[in-house]
């Protein structure tokens, strides 16, 4: 019964660069370099990690809008790779995206209504007094009255688009939403709401979610899993609740360190990464995060650790832990 | 002692549409800042923080106009000066570092190019002098290799670099105060935890005051000694760091901290509902009623006055404060 939705297996995507069209390619980007991860049904994994680390790279690859270079996706038992392009099909209307900017992922011409109904009329032969009626329905989920459908999308808040935006990735009955950093672009005081509107519709549809932020603390609010990733790799994956307990990676617990207080009195272990992120293009040997390791060993730099299990649930990419 | 700066009833607005639309950006907002001070200024989009700081500066965008209040810097007020003169206040005492480094970066001058020229032109600095005193203020924002990276062109550096060059101009004239308007906004964590601590101890090492623009909570928790809430053009409330974080009193104040998600805690959060209103109508009750969780009847008709706290600060809410605690203000 617990058989996970997703399930990613060694999965991978290197970008050909610097080449021209004739030319042979100066290097490979390993954008994303071997991840796995499950995800179960109405549950949210949470995906973090800084600039460039591979993560709207990774939900490309979940949505199948790119073609990775190796390893797998199931889902619901089933390989990726392997659906028919009818299958296909049925698999891109139960996956849905949310973007991060609400201004850009809409277009501008269209009512809402349409917008909405967009993915209904691809997936579902359904009458048009059945899509309106499914339109109205989708946007009292997501809190926006019915007669916003008649509305163009430059009339709404940022929130409003927000909301807008999960109304339609919900249109057709997804089972699974990759939502890539659906909260950054909007004000402080309108994160709450996507994010409490997000998990009441969870709760409501059993929808699970990939969610990928670069804010630890609103991934750990949303999600039951988190998995932290640096260069194109996961380097922890932990219950998010054990994970805030006690990070073990050491760019975990940077990431923590660098998470803002709370409150001003809030004591935070300091550790403060030297240096910047390495290039993708030309990773560091053995670790990638031996260069800026607080607590970097010998062997860190020659041999690469692997994501092994330490705990229950609990998997870990260093050499302090095996 | 007088403060380092003190803006008293500040209002700047914006005339759009021949002056038939006036945008009430800032409207009557005070406060001071001390020497060495870090002053926090929070609110959501659109509030009034980046005109605030333009004001202070003389930055505004043509349609804007200061039409009351005073700005005093070392008991000088800038709101009299003329834009000639603001040019030599610019850099040598006030220095602003904003959101965006890029506009603030001249890509067609070398990094040795942007940051000589505030102490070329504020201090005087020439030849070798000038060359060892960027060397030194590239380190001092860490930038490694300092010798050889001046020579490049910010388009060859990354954008935590950027940032810390813009920090590294922002020094070099040698200011009092620098306005930060967002900094960090587009960094990565682990980059805007070291750019938070290098300006804390660039501000140790000179005694430098900081005003500190940003809608997040927690940049205000670890950097700032005071903090102004700013909603619809006001200053809503003003308290010490502690203060605001331990005994928040204006119901926008706690529903910003309410919504706010803390690490590792599953709590539902506050969503603040409704949007703020618009700058161009503002009525004449408390701008705050109608997104407010407290709201009484009065506070659908009269603007509550700014109330004085015990010991520092206040807070403009009808909302009763402990007698004893507070004074009218
Ligand atoms: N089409 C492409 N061709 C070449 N390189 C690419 C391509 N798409 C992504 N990359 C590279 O792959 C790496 C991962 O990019 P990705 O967009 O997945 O990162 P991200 O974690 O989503 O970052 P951000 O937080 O900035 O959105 C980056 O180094 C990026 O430059
Ligand atoms: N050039 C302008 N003309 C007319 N109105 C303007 C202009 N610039 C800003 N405003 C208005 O003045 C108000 C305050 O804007 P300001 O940029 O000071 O806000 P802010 O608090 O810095 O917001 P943000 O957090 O988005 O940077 C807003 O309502 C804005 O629409
Ligand atoms: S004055 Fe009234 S409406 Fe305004 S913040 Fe205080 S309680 Fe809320
Ligand atoms: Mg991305
Ligand atoms: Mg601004």
């Amino acid at each position: 019964m617990d058989r996970p939705l997703l399930d990613v297996r060694d999965l991978r995507k290197h970008f050909p660069v610097g080449g021209s069209l004739f030319g042979k390619t100066r290097g490979v980007v390993k954008a994303v370099d071997g991840i796995s991860f499950t995800i179960k049904p109405g549950e949210t994994l949470g995906l973090v990690g800084e600039s460039g680390c591979g993560k709207t790279t990774t939900s490309k690859l979940v949505l199948a809008a790119e073609e990775p270079t190796a390893g797998a996706i199931e889902f619901d038992g089933r390989n990726l790779a392997e659906l028919s392009r009818a299958d296909l099909q049925d698999y891109r209307r139960q996956v849905q995206v949310v973007f991060q900017d609400p201004y850009s992922s809409l277009s501008p011409r269209m009512r809402v209504g349409d917008i909405i109904a967009e993915p209904i009329k691809a997936h579902e032969p359904l009458s048009s007094a059945e899509v309106r009626a499914r339109v109205s329905e989708l946007l009292e989920l997501v809190g926006l009255r019915p007669d916003a459908a008649r509305l163009f999308p430059h009339e709404f808040s940022g929130g409003q688009r927000q909301r807008l935006a999960i109304a339609r990735a919900l249109s057709t009955k997804a089972r699974l939403v990759v939502l890539d950093e659906p909260v950054s672009a909007l004000d402080v005081s309108i994160r709450a709401h996507i994010i409490t509107l997000l998990e009441e519709l969870q709760q409501r549809l059993g929808v699970s979610y990939l969610f990928i932020a670069h804010d630890l603390a609103a991934v750990a609010h949303v999600s039951q899993q988190t998995a932290v990733m640096y260069l194109g790799k996961l380097v922890e994956v932990a219950d998010s609740l054990a994970l805030c307990a006690s990070p073990l990676h050491p760019y975990t617990k940077a990431l923590f360190a660098a998470s803002l207080p709370s409150h001003p009195d809030e004591a935070r272990e300091e550790i403060v990464l030297s240096g910047e992120v390495p290039s993708a293009l030309n990773p560091p040997r053995g670790c990638s995060f031996h260069p800026r390791c607080p607590f970097v060993m010998p062997r860190c730099s020659e041999q690469e650790p692997l994501l092994c299990e330490v705990s229950p649930g609990r998997r870990v990419a260093c050499h302090l832990y095996n | 002692m007088a403060p380092l700066l003190r803006v008293n009833d500040l209002r700047t607005h914006y005339f759009g549409f021949r002056g038939t639309r006036v945008v009430k950006a800032v409207d009557g907002i005070s406060f001071s800042v001390e020497a060495g001070e870090t002053f926090g200024l929070v609110g959501e989009s659109g509030c009034g923080k980046t005109t605030t700081c333009h004001s202070i500066v003389r930055l505004l965008a043509p349609s804007a106009q200061i039409v009351g209040g005073s700005i005093e810097l070392e008991g000088e007020d800038l709101v009299k000066k003329s834009q000639a003169e603001m040019r030599r206040i610019r850099g040598r005492r006030i220095a602003t570092i904003l959101q965006d480094p890029m506009a603030s970066l001249d890509p067609l001058f070398s990094v040795y190019d942007q940051v000589a020229e505030p102490a070329y032109y504020h201090q005087s600095l020439r030849g070798q002098k000038l060359r060892q005193r960027v060397k030194e203020l590239l380190a001092a924002v860490r930038i490694p290799s300092p010798e050889r990276r001046m020579k490049d062109f910010p388009h060859q550096m990354s954008g935590g670099m950027r940032q810390r060059i813009v920090g590294a101009i922002a020094q070099a004239g040698g200011p009092r105060i620098i306005i930060a308007d967002e900094p960090t906004t587009n960094l990565d964590v682990t980059i805007q935890l070291q750019y938070l601590n290098l300006l804390k101890d660039l501000q140790r090492a000179t005694g430098v005051a900081l005003i500190f623009v940003t809608h997040n909570l927690g940049i205000v928790a670890k950097m700032c000694d005071k903090v102004a809430v700013m909603y619809a053009g006001k200053i809503v409330e003003m308290q010490s760091v502690r203060g605001l974080f331990y005994r928040p009193r204006h119901p926008y104040t706690k529903a910003l901290l309410d919504s706010i998600p803390k690490l590792g805690v599953k709590e539902p959060l506050y969503g603040i509902p409704g949007q703020p209103p618009d700058l161009a109508a503002l009525p004449v009750d408390c701008s705050f009623h109608p997104r407010c969780r407290q709201a009484m009847d009065r506070c659908r008709i009269e603007e509550p006055w700014q109330h004085n706290l015990n010991g520092d600060g206040n807070v403009r809410c009808w909302l009763p404060i402990d007698e004893e605690a507070a004074g009218r203000g």
